[in-house]
């Protein structure tokens, strides 16, 4: 390999030699990564068709793909991918309209909009567990701050239970998400902004559009590729939410906060059903990779790539 | 290029020795490796003291313990059995999950090992812990139960002279400090959708006659008894007298609002005592504090039952795939022994009768300031605590059921239909 | 009119701020003022917004050690060290490999270029969950478990595919000509990427070390079922570990939480040139 640091000829060579330095450069990476992930996720799969107890998991009981289908028909499947669209869907929708308006707003320079935007990493950097435990704290049924701040401004007469109705849980886990994850769109979204071509935006100022025209046909339409990306991050992210709802539910009540990955860890942990568990985190897979797919088609159009 | 040639070489290197790094065959002291739980009872100080001196007395034993918190400990076991050796030797094992644990074949079964005597002089109800079918798979630790505790100031302000033996009595006693405005809600429960709410619900099934399964091992918990007793939780929420945040609470918002003279009576484990009657920094309400036997429903007082409570107690064990299970064994012998449990009494009650008798009691009972009252109060209520069932399909069944509580209490469905869905579930998994 | 007009809208923008602003800090607010709250104070209903006793009681408790009551308030210092080692050591290595791969993709014609980036993506993907049991079987036989490095590797699998995806971003955007003059003058590409490249992209390389490291320092499940000594525990099994059988120990577990806040939140400040610099260029490339 010595002579590898004499630049040969341009020839048809240069490609092949781009090749096995490009093979070089990327092994270290590609050794770690699927040395590490390769045998587990083969190892997964490969347990995804058996009815393995998390007692002795060496792949055992093959039993084909009847993990998968007794979870399709299963009803708790399905609620559980249900809730997890439903918090993804509100989460992200939420934390995307609300980080546009504060992304706008910083754009728009008001005084103080710094102070705004420093302000946002706060929340964002905040580690997870340490957000749920917070949150947690705050919708407390007798000590909490919601309770106190309600109570104080005289909106509700006693101090009452958060956490007890399933449907309001799961609303009051995506706000502790919402605070953690706004500001993440928000900094991407006026990062974007900031770079967008302003002749455009003056040129069909001059032309007459409006502030909500201008937004609407060109800001929105450049700002897309941004959008796409702050997208498909969170919502894979809120796809596969486990740790905050570990912390502040644990699933509850009434099950009415088991997502996906909860349910895959309730499988696989507490009912030492590893086989299943593994089916189940397969699905989540899917479902996570055929989300990034969708997004891609639906946002990534040709005229915007960068 | 020559350097990432020489990057990978390093790389190769570092990957070598990593993997060179296991399997290297101890030498010396047979090591056993404990996992233990945080905040359980003793302090981990007083574990530690306790280890260091076991290894000290067997230098050819070498003990290494770890601590978790209770809510990582399952799954730490069960991951940590999916390897051989398996990384413990020893394990701390909540009464829940013993036939969980049997079934799977992680603990060593030492009913042979346990002697005549030893079996006779620890309490009968401590041994239900760590007995499934009739096998005994490790030794009683850490014993527990669920006690009735009360403020003896609102009785008193109320007009009552003595704590109720009846749950219609604490009804009774519950209107009348309620009319009298001395707390909003008199008695506050865990029964959030966690193991609190079953622990609640069988010291109140048991109180009524009820069972939580029968003989052949089929849920009975949604028998008319048990029926009732749902009906009785779902009423008093009703009328006010238990406290409506009961439904999101576990032991430890029970103990605050207890503590805080919110609520006239409360069932709690036994370390509540220390911390709502002695401690000022805790408490609102030291010098109030009470304690009694858990009461029982009148038509099962007229039987002539006194009470009925729940066992939530622990034990340690030994790992099967263990390969030091002797040296293991000592060590849990060791731990459970009655001069140790004696000697480190100070934040965890014996196991052993004969620390409850003549002097030992009297040394038991001037440990601390909480002990006069503890000690005689476990003695008493113990031995009416009952153990949930041992099936392995435990966690799950019981997830049903604290499914069905807060179905019922939240009035999405009806206390017998709730019991019943419960029910089929728990069928459903014994099928399996 | 028009300043009347420019003046209304500044002071609907103020208005449209405030709420936002509260949102933001509010709960952080309530985070510290119940780590400097004595526990009374913390229960008091309604709530002692400005605590009349406020106490650093917490954190000397906390910190130092001998004064605390329970293990895991004793040893929570110790858990921060092990945090600061984890995720920085797991910064390093993404930083070296990751520079390298995210060069070969950025820079290379590699004819599997397009399915190696997916396939690293793809791992992304797959939930921490499905790893854990193989993985830990893995580093039990090894004699790995309760050791930093056991995190480090397994972090290494989320946070090296997004550490090559954000350099590969920056490397693009590094002139090739600059490049090109060096590799004419006979550098190694080597050379080249270490020489040329990577102090063009040097703001690049500072962004993605930040992420990289809140990153795993964010990480939980792993850390709570391969570790259980305070050889490796990281902080935010700490954090869980104030929970406890009945008990959660609220006071510490805030003041836990906001320690364990306040690396990543100051670096995320002092460096936030770059973290915005970085979310940029995401977004842009995309």
């Amino acid at each position: 390999m010595a002579q590898a640091t004499v630049r040969p000829p341009k020839t048809v060579s240069l490609l092949q030699f781009e090749i096995r330095e490009g093979v070089l450069f990327l092994l270290p990476a590609v050794v770690l990564i699927f040395g590490i992930t390769l045998f587990p996720i083969l190892f997964t799969f490969v347990l995804s068709f058996t009815d393995t107890p998390l007692s002795n998991p060496s792949p055992q009981n093959f039993v084909g793909v009847s993990n998968y289908l007794v979870f399709l028909r299963s009803a708790q499947f399905w609620q559980a991918i249900w809730r997890t669209l439903y918090f993804t869907v509100v989460s992200v929708g939420a934390e995307l309209l609300l980080g546009l308006g504060i992304a706008l707003l910083i754009h728009a320079r008001p005084p103080g909009w710094a102070f705004l935007r420093t302000s946002l990493i706060i929340p964002w950097a905040v580690p997870t567990i340490v957000n749920g435990a917070l949150w947690r704290w705050i919708y407390n049924a007798d000590y909490g701050a919601l309770n106190g701040l309600l109570y104080s401004l005289g909106l509700i007469e006693r101090y009452r239970p958060w956490l007890t109705e399933p449907m309001r849980a799961l609303n009051l886990v995506i706000v502790a998400d919402i605070w953690h994850s706004v500001p993440f769109i928000a900094l991407i979204l006026q990062a974007a902004l900031a770079t967008l071509p302003l002749e455009l935006d003056e040129a069909a100022a001059v032309d007459g559009a409006n502030a909500w025209q201008r937004f609407w046909f060109i800001r929105l339409p450049l700002l897309r590729p941004a959008i796409l990306v702050a997208l498909v991050i969170r919502t894979v992210e809120a796809f596969r939410v486990f740790d905050i709802i570990y912390v502040i539910t644990q699933g509850g009540p009434a099950f009415g906060t088991v997502t996906i990955s909860y349910l895959t860890y309730l499988e696989s942990f507490s009912y030492g059903r590893l086989g299943s568990g593994a089916a189940l985190s397969f699905l989540i897979t899917l479902f996570t990779l055929f989300m990034a797919l969708a997004y891609v088609r639906l946002l990534y159009r040709p005229e915007v790539q960068g | 290029m020559r350097s990432v040639s020489r990057l990978l070489v390093f790389i190769v290197l570092i990957a070598v020795l990593l993997a060179g790094c296991g399997g290297q065959a101890p030498a010396g002291p047979k090591v056993v490796k404990v996992l233990a739980m945080q905040q359980a009872g003793p302090t981990p100080e007083e574990m530690n003291a306790i280890v260091a001196e076991f290894n000290e007395k067997n230098p050819n034993i070498k003990v290494e313990i770890e601590y978790v918190s209770y809510d990582a400990l399952h799954d730490k076991i069960v991951t940590a059995m999916a390897t051989t050796p398996p990384s413990y030797d020893v394990i701390l094992v909540d009464d829940i999950w013993y036939a969980e644990f049997a079934k799977a074949g992680y603990l060593w079964d030492v009913t042979d090992k346990i002697d005549a005597q030893t079996k006779e002089k620890v309490f009968g109800a401590a041994w239900d812990i760590t007995t499934v079918n009739g096998r005994i798979y490790g030794m009683p630790w850490l014993l527990d139960a669920k006690y009735f505790y009360y403020n003896e100031k609102i009785l008193k302000e109320a007009g009552f002279d003595r704590p109720p033996a009846t749950w219609e009595e604490l009804v009774e006693q519950a209107r009348v400090i309620k009319e009298k405005g001395l707390v909003e809600y008199p008695i506050a429960w865990s029964w959030a959708q966690a193991e609190a709410a079953i622990c609640d619900f069988v010291a109140l099934l048991y109180g009524n006659g009820g069972r939580f399964v029968d003989e052949q091992g089929k849920p009975a918990f949604n028998d008319e008894k048990g029926v009732q007793v749902l009906e009785w939780m779902v009423k008093t929420i009703d009328e006010g007298i238990s406290n409506p945040a009961s439904v999101s609470y576990v032991e430890e918002d029970v103990r605050n609002v207890f503590s805080q003279g919110k609520a006239a009576f409360a069932l709690n484990w036994l370390y509540m005592y220390d911390l709502a009657a002695l401690n000022e920094q805790e408490s609102q309400v030291v010098g109030q504090v009470k304690m009694s036997l858990v009461p029982v429903f009148e038509s099962m007082a007229k039987q002539g039952l006194k009470s009925a409570t729940i066992n939530g107690s622990m034990g340690f064990s030994v790992v099967d795939k263990s390969p030091n299970r002797e040296a293991a064994w000592e060590y849990v012998k060791y731990l459970t022994s009655e001069d140790v449990q004696k000697r480190y009494a100070a934040h965890l009650l014996p196991i052993w009768s004969a620390n409850y008798e003549g002097e030992a009691l009297e040394a038991l009972k001037a440990l601390n300031p909480a002990t006069p009252v503890t000690v005689p109060m476990f003695k008493e209520q113990f031995p009416y605590a009952h153990v949930r069932p041992k099936v392995p399909y435990y966690l799950e069944g019981s997830k049903a059921l604290q499914l069905a509580l807060q179905e019922a209490l939240t009035k999405q469905k009806t206390p017998a239909q709730a019991l019943n869905d419960a029910a089929a579930k728990w069928i459903e998994l014994q099928s399996k | 009119m028009k300043r009347w007009r420019r003046h209304l809208s500044t002071l609907l923008m103020l208005g449209l701020m405030l709420p936002v602003l509260l949102f933001i800090y509010a709960p952080i607010a309530w985070l510290v003022l119940s780590s400097i709250s004595t526990r009374a104070e913390l229960l008091a209903v309604p709530p002692h917004w400005i605590p009349e006793h406020p106490t650093l009681k917490n954190y000397r408790d906390i910190l130092i050690p001998g004064t605390a009551v329970s293990e895991v308030a004793r040893t929570f210092s110790v858990t921060l060290r092990n945090s600061f080692i984890v995720a920085g050591s797991t910064t390093l290595i993404c930083l070296v490999t990751g520079s390298l791969a995210g060069y070969a993709l950025a820079r290379l014609r590699l004819p599997f270029r397009n399915a190696l980036f997916m396939g690293i993506l793809g791992v992304r993907m797959v939930p921490e969950i499905s790893l854990v049991v193989p993985l830990y079987i893995i580093a039990a036989r090894l004699a790995l478990l309760n050791k930093p490095i056991v995190l480090i590797i397994t972090y290494l699998s989320f946070a090296l595919p997004f550490a090559i995806w954000m350099l590969s971003t920056f490397f693009e955007s590094v002139p090739r000509e600059l490049e090109d003059a060096a590799l004419i003058d006979g550098s190694s590409r080597l050379g080249t990427l270490f020489r040329v490249v990577l102090p063009v992209a040097a703001p690049g390389i500072v962004s993605t070390a930040l992420f990289t490291f809140l990153l795993a320092w964010d990480e939980f499940f792993f850390a709570l079922i391969f570790t259980s000594t305070i050889a490796a525990k990281t902080v935010p099994v700490a954090i869980a570990e104030f929970t406890g059988r009945y008990a959660v120990d609220i006071t510490a577990m805030m003041t836990g939480g906001v320690l364990a806040a306040l690396p990543p939140v100051l670096l995320a400040l002092v460096f936030q040139r770059y973290i915005v610099s970085g979310l940029s260029a995401g977004a842009i490339k995309g």
